[in-house]
């Protein structure tokens, strides 16, 4: 790749600026509630903004750009189905909980609604989830700075070995992520989040734009793809005739209720910047807020991916080694999408059927190469790079945080002074990134234990929706209930995953370990029934063990659970700004998305 | 917090938009064979001047309402 001085000064500017607005915010940061809630003082279109952009990492930017290269605009059901609806109850329903309660996190709300061993189990998977997503966004990050050998031009004139590469990425980026976050704790991270924000909008619409001249608008899209493409909703109802291999039900439940309710109503991750807020009301206009530019984002992200596969194909650009290998996988490849290459033998992959596998994560750095000229290259190189750090950033705010607060302050040291928690919480961001580096590690040598963890993850997470859903709408959940619902989810996850298999999977990481007794047509559809069994085990297990066990008093969920709080009054906010209002006009607009990609 | 975060957005997309508009003027036009003959540098330079001046104009107001606000109450 060819970068010259002015996309070097673009991408330098840009993180001078990142750790120039931490430099700048530390001396506003004196306590910990500064540090770890930015002093609950932030306006609600930053928290807006930062709640969008701490979920926008690179693994939704490339992850879903190659899921529209793959699967065409039915990936935007991830954005209409699943994002929108959950940020729009988290805002109207859930925030007057989270924000009312004065919980400084998730895990906390827990503790005050049920008890501390529900919060233990909560905070202590969190905290190592946080580590782990942050240790996979570093590496995802250093690989990808190697695939399109970005560094490769100082390298060489330094006279630096391109082996490095990989290395300094990861030490670069830990480094700034570590800077910024040091000194300015939560501001600075959500500061920097809203840069990111209209950086990333900045970098890809440019590309939108000249992409979609070429291919002659999305009507000349349409033309070059298959119907199924442009389509949303097409062959929804039955596994068998869409490109997802799941039905409506499995689409609307699994996905839009189970996964994204569960990732937006509970990750701390994202709660946080709404907690920062500055008010109730502000708080609760943070996910919605957050929703209208988030409902607009598949123009941005996923379309760029469908241009990448409508394009005829092009074997001049791309990011691969040599020429003459760029050819070879560009020619097996389809429009900017190469083949994959296997590393022993630099020939392209195949699948069982002969067809070359297609390395969908390449569509946007190959969208940039094949479009950009130098200049505004930078620009969408430093998008990209910063999509990567605010991943990043978010998760190792939501750990310092959680381990604090939640770890720290509850278990090991309770009575300590604030001054001294604002020291752990900086502490904790070195060691977070320093685990978070390990973690990177560890990808490159056992990439099996990354996709282990996730499925994990994935285990623990799907039931905690049931949890918070019986804990804010139902007054008789009880902490026993909640505590052995969760584990009861945990457990009927990874059993559904042990007796299924998805079509043409082998037995083990991807199931069937306890044998594969029914076989769904995707991997995708398997995920998406794995959440539903364990949300409804978590949800019977938690109603059946609450009935059996004592209740607590009313008077001590005050502010916890809905039918024993005042509601929120929003008359001194104009109408327009109340959350039902737009939460209201957010719905509206998201079915008449639907219904035009119907 | 006191720093308006409008203005850090504002400064940077400002030189950003001066850094490009400028490189779409001084680089050789036959770099925007890729970008199907649109000076991309040039134009998009422009509109990103554009909006991290009113990012800045907006900061600096908000700093005068927050001066006047202030003064008010003494």
């Amino acid at each position: 790749m060819n970068l010259t001085a002015v996309d070097w000064l673009i991408m330098v500017l840009y993180f001078a600026f990142v750790l120039g607005i931490g430099v700048a915010l530390k001396r506003y940061v004196k306590t910990s509630s500064d540090f770890f809630l930015a002093g609950r003082s932030l306006p609600a279109w930053i928290c807006g903004l930062a709640f969008l952009s701490a979920n926008l990492g690179a693994q939704e930017v490339i992850g879903m750009a190659a899921s529209g290269a793959k699967y065409g605009i039915a990936t935007s059901h991830f954005y209409w189905i699943g994002a929108i609806p959950a940020m729009v109850f988290v805002g109207v329903f859930m925030m007057p909980f989270y924000y009312g309660s004065r919980a400084r996190s998730v895990p906390e709300y827990l503790r005050l609604r049920f008890d501390e061993k529900t919060r233990a189990v909560n905070a202590i998977s969190f905290a190592v989830m946080t580590v782990f997503s942050s240790g996979i966004s570093m590496y995802a990050m250093a690989k990808l700075i190697q695939t399109m050998r970005i560094l490769d031009g100082p390298f060489a004139a330094l006279g630096v070995s391109t082996a490095w590469t990989f290395h300094v990425s990861i030490v670069l980026s830990a480094v700034i992520v570590l800077g910024y976050i040091f000194l300015g704790g939560l501001t600075s991270a959500i500061y920097n989040e809203v840069l990111q924000f209209f950086l990333i909008v900045a970098g890809f619409l440019p590309l939108v734009f000249l992409g979609l001249r070429n291919v002659g608008g999305w009507n000349g899209l349409k033309q070059q793809l298959p119907s199924a493409f442009t389509h949303s909703w097409q062959g929804m109802s039955s596994a068998h005739t869409n490109p997802f291999g799941v039905d409506t039900f499995g689409l609307v439940m699994g996905l839009g209720f189970v996964l994204s309710f569960g990732y937006w109503c509970t990750d701390f991750l994202v709660v946080q910047r709404a907690m920062a807020a500055e008010s109730m009301s502000a708080a609760r206009r943070t996910p919605l807020i957050a929703a209208i530019p988030k409902m607009l984002f598949p123009v941005l992200v996923i379309l760029p991916g469908m241009i990448a596969i409508a394009l005829p194909n092009l074997p001049t650009t791309g990011v691969n080694t040599s020429a003459g290998q760029v050819q070879a996988l560009n020619q097996a490849g389809k429009g900017l999408i190469p083949a994959k290459v296997d590393e022993s033998t630099g020939i392209p992959k195949v699948d069982a059927d002969g067809k070359p596998i297609l390395d969908y994560d390449l569509a946007i750095p190959n969208m940039l190469l094949h479009y950009f000229p130098t200049g505004i290259l930078g620009l969408g190189l430093t998008a990209l790079l910063a999509s990567f750090m605010s991943g990043m950033a978010g998760n190792v705010t939501a750990f310092n945080t959680v381990w604090t607060y939640d770890i720290y302050q509850s278990y090991i040291n309770k009575t300590a002074t604030d001054a001294h928690y604002l020291w752990m919480g900086r502490l904790a961001t070195v060691f977070g990134i320093a685990l978070s580096v390990s973690a990177a590690y560890a990808a490159t040598r056992f990439n099996n234990i990354m996709d282990f963890l996730q499925l994990v993850f994935a285990f623990v997470n799907a039931p905690l929706f049931a949890t918070f859903l019986l804990g804010m709408f139902w007054k008789r959940a009880t902490g026993h209930g909640a505590f052995f619902g969760l584990l009861s989810g945990t457990g009927a996850a990874a059993i559904h995953h042990g007796f299924t298999l998805p079509a043409g999977g082998t037995v083990g990481i991807k199931g069937g370990w306890l044998g594969a007794i029914h076989t769904y047509p995707s991997e995708m559809a398997q995920n998406f029934w794995t959440a539903i069994w364990a949300w409804s085990a978590c949800f019977v297990i938690t109603i059946l063990i609450s009935a059996f066990t004592r209740r607590r008093e009313d008077k001590d969920l005050v502010g916890l659970v809905y039918s024993l709080t005042e509601r929120p009054s929003e008359e001194h906010v104009v109408w327009y700004m109340r959350p039902a209002v737009l939460g209201a006009i957010v719905i509206g607009l998201v079915v008449v998305l639907n219904v035009i990609f119907l | 917090m006191g720093l308006d975060i409008r203005m850090p957005i504002g400064l940077m997309f400002s030189l950003f938009g001066v850094i490009l508009t400028a490189y779409g003027f001084l680089s050789d036009q036959a770099i925007y064979a890729r970008s199907l003959g649109v000076n991309i540098n040039l134009s998009w330079g422009l509109a990103l001047l554009v909006f991290g001046g009113c990012m800045l104009l907006l900061g600096m107001r908000g700093a005068r309402l927050h001066r006047e606000a202030v003064a008010k109450k003494k």
